[in-house]
């Protein structure tokens, strides 16, 4: 909320510049957003009033004025604005003075006339974007006084950035409470007499919905004037608050809502059928509301209608068809209190935010309605004249809310804040927020809230206030004493962060995407799952959650290639969320490589990656958390991946857990990749956690080791000859590893030649050289028989 | 025996002259081997007479050895020699950079948030997580936000729908866990949460830090202190700390925490938006409503809770001048941390 500062100084002395002013504020929890003077700079302009007024003989658009200018005298000035005419006091920028934007007011001559100095246009001197003629200043304004003086120009607007909770303070008559009570002086009570009635011309209001509008106030004020605009300060004091100013009648309620905090509405009186009735709307019925929207209004839309339907929809927005225009003569003010609980949620469901719903939804004082009425007929009839009828005010008091008393206990504040209070001290600021004490037993004090907090029902409430007045800087600080407990720790599960931190070794970067992605692009990186929508998203291509991290590592691992970047690895650690009977959301870790395998250097021959790279990269992720064992790999196509290199990874149990691969050419191109590109992704819960080591006896004689290389059919897999040998090497093999594949010269075509490294090992003893050669005739029998595999010589 | 000092002196012209080992072998061999020359001589001993042998014969032992010395040194040198041919040979430019050491890294938030959770765990506070995709229950109403609260639209909350959102905060990792652990509790809630706003300083999608103390007797003294000590320790500088009193629905009094402005060190900068403070966290105690909602007993015990936003504290920490290059994961940005 935006605020004058002299509105408010006319409403609370205190000792304190602005500065001191914004601090306190601040540090009491409204806090301020900003300051801005209330006018640009200038200098040298007074009021003046024209005396006499004649055409310029030389220049159809031009007059040549005389102007009263007080101690200065009366001075000639040649001037081109249509609503100059004799006895309007007008800015008088006088010779040597400086306008916004550094323009210099100097002696002129305009054709023949002298011209000593320059009348000026509101937007002239920077107070609002109205170019079409002179600012008219009020009547009464004294020719020569400086204007930054007459229209109070030297002040501040402050915006403070108040929380939902204090709605009491979206007034300068709420600010000047809280300032009072940060001050520790008193804030000036409006005297606001009841106007005399001049009219007994009423409106009957009914109340159909009490609990949503328990007290509405009405008034009919018939003969009205509303050609005359509000006056200049009202004017300025509605701009210094951010509001526009539209007519004397509006404006004299958006004065009423600033001053008070009561938000009010006025009808054309002569557009309301019957009576006002304050109901919900009704099955199917609309509404057309100020500035033209139309909307459906649903059954719990509170409305004020009449009886030929919804006039306003209540607390937010009046209607169009209501609305006092140029040739409103009679209107009826409302100023009603609703329910908090029926006006949140209104506006936002209409995709409408107004100074009213803003208030209503936060609570305003129902003790409010009746003297805002009064305030507003008050100005109303200095500005606009008219008969003022009775304000009528309807009300079902057994639902106006009540502020129940609140206990503050002593122990307790002393408990929450470690503060040995003073008694005084606590009545002291319990009085300055307007809360009474009305009972003070030994252990607390009894309190009666003031009907504009809303913010205080429970007694933690009244500690913030006490902790707040006081200042939170000034309480006191302690460390937390807690026991030394020894965790559990469970030594399998390896960290998150350990994983982390392994993948970084192994020449990841880490990325975070966002976790929700373009819906056509996840169905073509992982389709057979169903996706979470979002029914609000920020934009298409964020529509759905991911079920898969690929889909934000491929975006990410594009956004680098685009930038010049060759060699990408990326990997992430995150949820993805799989959509049906029950929610899935589960840890993935998934990584995605392309690009050389070392760095650009001196050392290394420029080797792309390929399916070995990212399938080592796995298996040591696999190694380090112990995972291994727990896991398998299995040849099998997956939509992501290009057939013939891709495997799935599943647990024990065969559930697929993740895969690794190739990039499918297909999305490679949807993407515009021009490398290939290997990715995994696993999840996390699947891998971390592994075996606790078990010592085995290290063995004290020495292993034998025969190297052997077999011609093999090209579609023999590496893992059909690691299982023949596996089964028929006997008890001693302790290892078995492969260390040359070879296809190409040489080697028939539709075969290759694979090379085996076998150890074998006992415990108790050397194993003799026959030993060795019989497992070894039996491992290259079964190779032979099994998958006519040809010994090379 | 004038033999004996001739030999001498061609085996240690011979020794001197041996450029190599081999030539060197050779000059032993034709010396002092089995069949060499000295070694002949004492085969001749047995021609002279008794009583000359034994002198005789120390002689040539001691021309022996001698000798033997001399090879040794000789192929000392010889050695020492080679080893330094060697050595100039595989002299190599130890200026270039070395063989593989390219490394990876955590990006920027998963290492502040890292720190972060290490200050509380070295003190005895666990980790907790929660689900992403959250019920309005835990996210809202257990929070003391019911429907339609005006706190509410601080939120930008995405639905899923009608019941269930993207969590707006970690917030409901709180009621999560004081559902099922009765107190004393002490957790921090590090995680992603979502608000449906995005422009230069917000961004969809971004990373909280929260804790919860519970137990008897903690007040807030305890919270000021807790955050405060954290604060210099994250910064590692001994930054003025102030609390402001705001407004959380779940959290009662409730702070928000500003630090002075490292940049201009309170004087009032563009970082700090020329108020000399730079706004952190978000704390308070909690509020008696969200302690109801979990079944804890708001007269036996009392909390507080924190949260702060990760991206806010790496881009002070390290500078970082654009939010948004935390989730375009260019090489150039991650690479960095």
């Amino acid at each position: 909320m935006k605020f004058s500062e002299s509105w408010l100084r006319e409403t609370v002395q205190f000792d304190g510049d602005t500065e001191d002013l914004v601090a306190r504020l601040t540090m009491a929890g409204l806090e301020v957003d900003g300051t801005e003077p209330a006018a640009a700079e200038f200098s040298g302009v007074v009021v003046a009033e024209i005396t006499n007024i004649e055409a310029h003989p030389e220049a159809e658009k031009l007059n040549i004025c005389l102007v009263d200018a007080g101690e200065r005298g009366s001075l000639q000035v040649v001037c081109g604005a249509p609503n100059a005419r004799a006895g309007l006091k007008v800015a008088f920028a006088t010779v040597g003075a400086c306008l916004p934007g550094g323009l210099k007011v100097d002696k002129a001559n305009l054709r023949g006339a002298d011209s000593f100095g320059m009348l000026c246009s509101a937007a002239e001197l920077g107070l609002s974007e109205d170019d079409a003629g002179l600012l008219e200043l009020a009547e009464n304004a004294v020719a020569g006084v400086n204007l930054r003086e007459c229209l109070a120009l030297d002040d501040t607007i402050i915006e403070v950035d108040l929380t939902p909770n204090r709605g009491d303070c979206l007034s300068i008559m709420g600010l000047a409470r809280e300032t009072a009570a940060l001050y520790k002086t008193t804030a000036a009570v409006d005297s606001c007499l009841p106007v005399k009635l001049l009219t007994e011309e009423v409106l009957s209001v009914h109340l159909s919905a009490p609990e949503a509008c328990p007290r509405y106030a009405g008034r009919v004020v018939t003969g009205i004037d509303i050609r005359q605009p509000s006056p200049h300060w009202l004017q300025e004091k509605l701009r210094r608050s951010g509001i526009r100013s539209i007519d004397a009648v509006v404006d004299v309620t958006n004065y009423v809502m600033l001053e008070l905090g009561q938000p009010m509405h006025a009808f054309d009186l002569d557009s309301i059928k019957g009576g006002i009735d304050v109901r919900f709307a009704r099955p199917t019925e609309s509404l057309t509301l100020l500035g033209g929207t139309e909307v459906d209004l649903d059954a719990d839309s509170l409305v004020i209608a009449d009886q030929a339907g919804a006039l306003a929809l209540a607390g937010v927005m009046g209607g169009e068809g209501s609305a006092v225009s140029s040739s409103t003569t009679n209107i009826f003010l409302e100023s009603a209190h609703f329910n908090p609980l029926n006006i949140a949620g209104k506006a936002r469901q209409y995709a409408l935010h107004t100074d009213s719903s803003h208030r209503f939804e936060r609570g305003v004082d129902p003790q409010l309605p009746v003297r805002a009425i009064e305030r507003a007929t008050e100005l109303l009839l200095e500005f606009c004249g008219g008969q003022p009828g009775p304000t009528v005010v309807t009300e079902e008091q057994s639902v106006l809310p009540v502020r129940d008393h609140v206990l503050l206990r002593k122990a307790k504040l002393a408990q929450q804040l470690q503060l040995n209070t003073d008694d005084i001290l606590v009545v002291d600021i319990l009085g300055s927020l307007g809360i009474k004490v009305i009972e003070s037993p030994a252990d607390g004090w009894l309190c009666d809230i003031p009907s504009w907090r809303f913010d205080l029902t429970i007694e933690a409430d009244l500690i913030e206030e006490i902790a707040r007045m006081y200042g939170y800087d000034n309480l006191p600080v302690a460390a937390v004493n807690m026991p030394l407990e020894i965790e559990k720790n469970d030594e399998q599960v390896t960290s998150l962060i350990e994983i982390k931190r392994l993948m970084a070794a192994r020449d990841y970067l880490e990325a975070i995407t966002y976790s929700f992605v373009d819906e056509d692009l996840q169905k073509l990186v992982n389709p057979g799952y169903a996706s979470v929508q979002l029914t609000n998203p920020i934009s298409a291509d964020m529509g759905v959650m991911r079920t898969s991290l690929i889909t934000g590592l491929l975006l990410a691992l594009k956004h680098n290639a685009n930038r010049q970047q060759s060699r990408i690895r990326l990997f992430e650690v995150g949820q993805r969320f799989i959509a049906g009977e029950s929610l899935i959301q589960e840890e993935m870790i998934a990584g995605v490589i392309t690009g050389n395998r070392c760095n650009e250097g001196w050392t290394s021959a420029d080797q792309a990656v390929d399916f070995y790279d990212i399938k080592g990269d796995i298996e040591a992720l696999l190694a380090f958390t112990g995972a291994a064992s727990n896991i398998l790999f299995r040849v099998e196509d997956h939509p992501v991946l290009q057939p013939g290199q891709s495997l799935v990874i599943t647990d024990n149990a065969l559930n697929t857990i993740g895969y690794i691969g190739k990039l499918h050419p297909n999305i490679e191109k949807y993407l515009g990749l021009k490398q290939s590109v290997f990715i995994f992704e696993l999840e996390l819960d699947a891998i971390h956690t592994g075996q606790l080591p078990e010592f085995v006896e290290i063995a004290r004689f020495p292993s034998v080791k025969r190297d052997i290389a077999v011609f093999v059919d090209e579609q023999v897999s590496y893992e059909e000859l690691h299982n023949i040998v596996m089964r028929n090497s006997g008890d001693h093999l302790t290892d078995l590893k492969v260390f040359d594949v070879y296809e190409g010269k040489h080697v028939e075509s539709n075969r290759k030649s694979i090379a085996l490294s076998l150890t074998f090992q006992d415990n108790s003893r050397t194993l003799t050289d026959e030993e060795v050669k019989s497992s070894m005739d039996v491992v290259i029998a079964a190779l032979e028989s099994e998958c006519s595999a040809q010994l090379r010589g | 025996m004038n033999d004996l000092e001739g030999l001498s002196e061609a085996a240690m012209q011979a020794i001197s002259n041996a450029g190599s080992l081999a030539e060197l072998n050779a000059a032993r061999v034709d010396f002092l081997g089995k069949k060499g020359k000295i070694t002949g001589l004492l085969k001749g001993l047995g021609k002279l007479p008794g009583e000359e042998r034994p002198q005789a014969g120390a002689r040539i032992n001691e021309a022996k050895e001698k000798l033997q010395a001399l090879i040794n040194k000789q192929k000392q040198t010889l050695e020492d020699a080679a080893l330094n041919a060697r050595m100039a040979e595989e002299r190599i430019d130890v200026t270039l950079p070395g063989r593989n050491s390219s490394l990876g890294g955590l990006h920027p938030i998963t290492r502040t948030m890292e720190r972060i959770e290490e200050f509380f765990i070295r003190v005895g506070y666990q980790v907790a997580t929660g689900p992403e995709i959250e019920d309005d229950y835990h996210n809202f109403e257990a929070l003391n936000i019911p429907a339609h609260h005006p706190a509410r639209a601080m939120h930008d909350t995405f639905y899923v729908d009608e019941n269930t959102v993207l969590r707006t905060h970690t917030s409901p990792v709180q009621i999560r866990t004081m559902e099922k652990q009765a107190p004393p509790i002490r957790i921090i809630c590090p995680g992603r949460v979502y608000r449906c706003d995005s422009d230069l300083t917000h961004t969809p999608m971004f990373h909280q830090v929260e804790g919860l103390v519970v137990d008897k007797d903690i007040s807030f003294a305890d919270l000021k202190g807790t955050v405060d000590q954290f604060l210099k320790a994250f910064f590692e500088a001994e930054l003025p700390v102030r609390f402001r009193p705001s407004y959380f629905p779940f959290t009662e009094p409730s702070a928000e925490v500003d630090i002075q402005c490292a940049n201009c060190r309170g004087d009032g900068c563009r970082i700090c938006s020329r108020t000399g403070w730079l706004e952190v966290m978000g704390c308070g105690m909690v509020h008696p409503n969200v302690f109801e909602s979990c079944g804890v007993d708001t007269e036996a015990y009392t909390g507080f809770a924190f949260g702060m936003g990760v991206e806010r504290l790496a881009m002070l920490r390290y500078g970082v001048t654009d939010l948004r290059m935390f989730f375009e994961n260019d090489l150039r940005f991650v690479g960095q941390f």
